[in-house]
């Protein structure tokens, strides 16, 4: 497994900590999925959430501060600023929002924040499109990581475009990828690992699930299963019958 | 006391108040103490929507809260003025999977289409579909606080305004997150509401609009008065309401009917909910003390509940499901 920033995740599932029904669900949900990241939003919970902060450091996995909700460069780096701060930790999943309603990054903005937070010693996880020029600028930037979309946050779509997540994954070979937003099901977790990609990020399909824990060890199950299966080398896909017995001997030829 | 036992409940939120009845209810003899004195906007159960909706919580919440909430419609018709019209669930045409999911996870409803939501409520325009609560009902949390408090004085209570003594035996303490020194996994989780008004909107009952990033329910407080709630922060910073919370209550009225655009904003509340990580409420016994704490934003829905539990435990030494440490 490649390393993210020098670090090497014991599992390759991210886990949110929005949106679970209590505090108390969410730590079940983490310990049934054995994600070995927890990414938290600052910008909502900013201020005083020090309680909920504390339950998050006491998952005792690695926390991944986001920027979820910012729509500017300026927010962005001053939310991770604050983050840097209430986590102790040079990581950020950069996210900059540049349309209302489908949550998709704006890819220039990113570009922009991905360096100035890169300049001061962040090291940045952009939350970005399956754009491979964008791509190309947000390493200029600085990142050594990407996190392209599957679909849109919360849609629960899957991974909308797989041309060109598999063109993502064959033009970074070397880069850690991570599949952000739009998982709904496991399938489509386990089909984002059996293409190759490093890991997953979730949150909605596992927080609003109607039993998180389960759908916790669901997404667990199927990210282990596409990450072995993209290892052991899948056959190709074909249009005819490939028979699995022998056939010399019979008279296939007519 | 002519070897009565006198108990001290501290605190006159919705907690203090109704263990305060259920106990005298019970043949207790009972005296409050709070030194914010009647029950006002000091207390975060002030600023509460009323709504007794357990099945519409039940779709976010734990199975208790179904159980033990249903007990509170009654509960409350026999003290303050309880409105049963039910409630109304409405979701835009782009957002009917939330309602779909909604729908899936709790029950006791009625599939409403846009005749029969716009025969509910004729000022709702525009929703394809709903879901009618119609066993779920209302009340105006500040008249029912008032009501308790006036009950429980009338039958003998005294309310002392200042903070109870020390070493006072036979103690409830309902504190709420004023607890938090001595409940340590208690949090709180901040909450901001508008009171408006728009007398050219009629709403008769409490309507939740479903929205992914922005839900949004208003409760009718009756001659045109609204109030729109609430936001759910993981944040215990209560000094006063963010634009993005008003911008984003403001947005979703407007979204249920234009004409709430020309609403008067009556009132901002901000405020703290109590709540444990499971965000259920908790009866604990240390010594002479009782705490019951932790009503979330589930207060006059699970107070009843919590009052008998808080009543079995001091009079009849019976644990309820609440109770979760007993170090009498």
């Amino acid at each position: 497994m490649k390393t993210f920033y020098g670090t090497k995740l014991p599992n390759p599932l991210m886990l949110g900590t929005a949106q679970y029904p209590s505090p108390a669900m969410l730590e079940k949900a983490f310990r049934e999925s054995r994600a070995g990241v927890a990414t938290v939003s600052l910008r909502r919970e900013s201020g005083a959430g020090q309680t909920f902060w504390q339950m998050i450091r006491d998952l005792g996995v690695l926390v991944l501060p986001n920027t979820a909700g910012c729509h500017t460069v300026k927010e962005a780096v001053t939310t991770a600023h604050m983050a840097r701060e209430v986590f102790d930790t040079k990581w950020i999943k950069l996210e900059l929002i540049g349309h209302t309603d489908s949550l998709q990054p704006d890819v220039f903005q990113l570009v922009e924040a991905a360096r100035i937070l890169t300049d001061d010693g962040f090291q940045v996880f952009p939350y970005t499109t399956d754009d491979l020029v964008v791509a190309e600028r947000l390493f200029g930037a600085g990142c050594e990581v990407l996190m392209p979309w599957g679909a849109p946050i919360g849609s629960g779509r899957g991974l909308n475009n797989e041309y060109a997540l598999r063109a993502m994954r064959a033009e970074f070979a070397d880069v850690p990828l991570v599949i952000d937003a739009g998982i709904g099901l496991p399938s489509h977790a386990a089909h984002a690992m059996e293409l190759g990609y490093d890991a997953v990020l979730l949150n909605t399909a596992v927080a609003r699930a109607g039993d998180p824990v389960a759908m916790a060890r669901a997404m667990m199950l199927a990210i282990e299963a596409g990450q072995l299966a993209h290892e052991a080398d899948p056959i190709e896909a074909r249009d005819m019958a490939e028979p699995s017995t022998p056939v010399i001997g019979k008279a296939f030829l007519s | 006391m002519d070897g009565v036992t006198l108990w001290s409940v501290i605190g006159a939120g919705v907690a203090g108040l109704t263990i305060a009845s259920e106990l005298v209810s019970r043949g207790a003899k009972v005296q409050v103490f709070d030194p914010g004195g009647p029950p006002g906007a000091h207390g975060c159960s002030w600023w509460a929507g009323g709504m007794l909706a357990p099945w519409c919580e039940y779709e976010n919440a734990e199975e208790p809260v179904l159980r033990l909430g249903q007990g509170a419609l009654d509960w409350w018709g026999t003290r303050t003025v309880v409105h049963r019209c039910g409630t109304l669930v409405v979701a835009n045409s782009r957002d009917l999977p939330d309602l779909r999911r909604f729908s899936r996870r709790t029950h006791g409803f009625k599939d409403v289409d846009q005749p029969e939501i716009a025969e509910l409520e004729p000022d709702l325009m525009g929703f394809p579909k709903g879901l009618f609560f119609s066993n779920e009902a209302h009340l105006d949390p500040r008249r029912a606080l008032l009501d308790l408090y006036q009950q429980l004085q009338s039958e003998g209570v005294v309310f002392h305004q200042k903070l109870a003594p020390s070493g006072l035996k036979n103690t409830i303490d309902c504190r709420g997150l004023h607890a938090r020194e001595t409940l340590h996994d208690l949090r709180g989780v901040k909450g901001e509401m508008l009171v408006i008004r728009c007398p050219d909107v009629t709403l008769t009952r409490p309507v939740r609009l479903l929205h992914p990033r922005m839900p949004l329910y208003i409760v009718p407080r009756g001659n045109g008065v609204y109030m729109l709630g609430a936001t759910m922060i993981e944040s215990e910073d209560s000094s006063r309401i963010t634009a993005r919370s008003m911008l984003e209550l403001l947005s979703a009225a407007y979204a249920l009917n234009p004409a709430f655009g020309e609403a008067e904003v009556l009132e901002i509340g901000v405020d703290l909910r109590p709540a444990f990580p499971d965000n259920l409420p908790r009866i604990r016994r240390r010594g002479h003390v009782i705490y019951a704490n932790g009503l979330y934003r589930h207060g006059y829905l699970l107070a009843p509940a919590l009052a008998q539990g808080v009543a079995d435990l001091a009079l009849e030494n019976k644990h309820s499901e609440m109770v979760d440490e007993d170090r009498a």
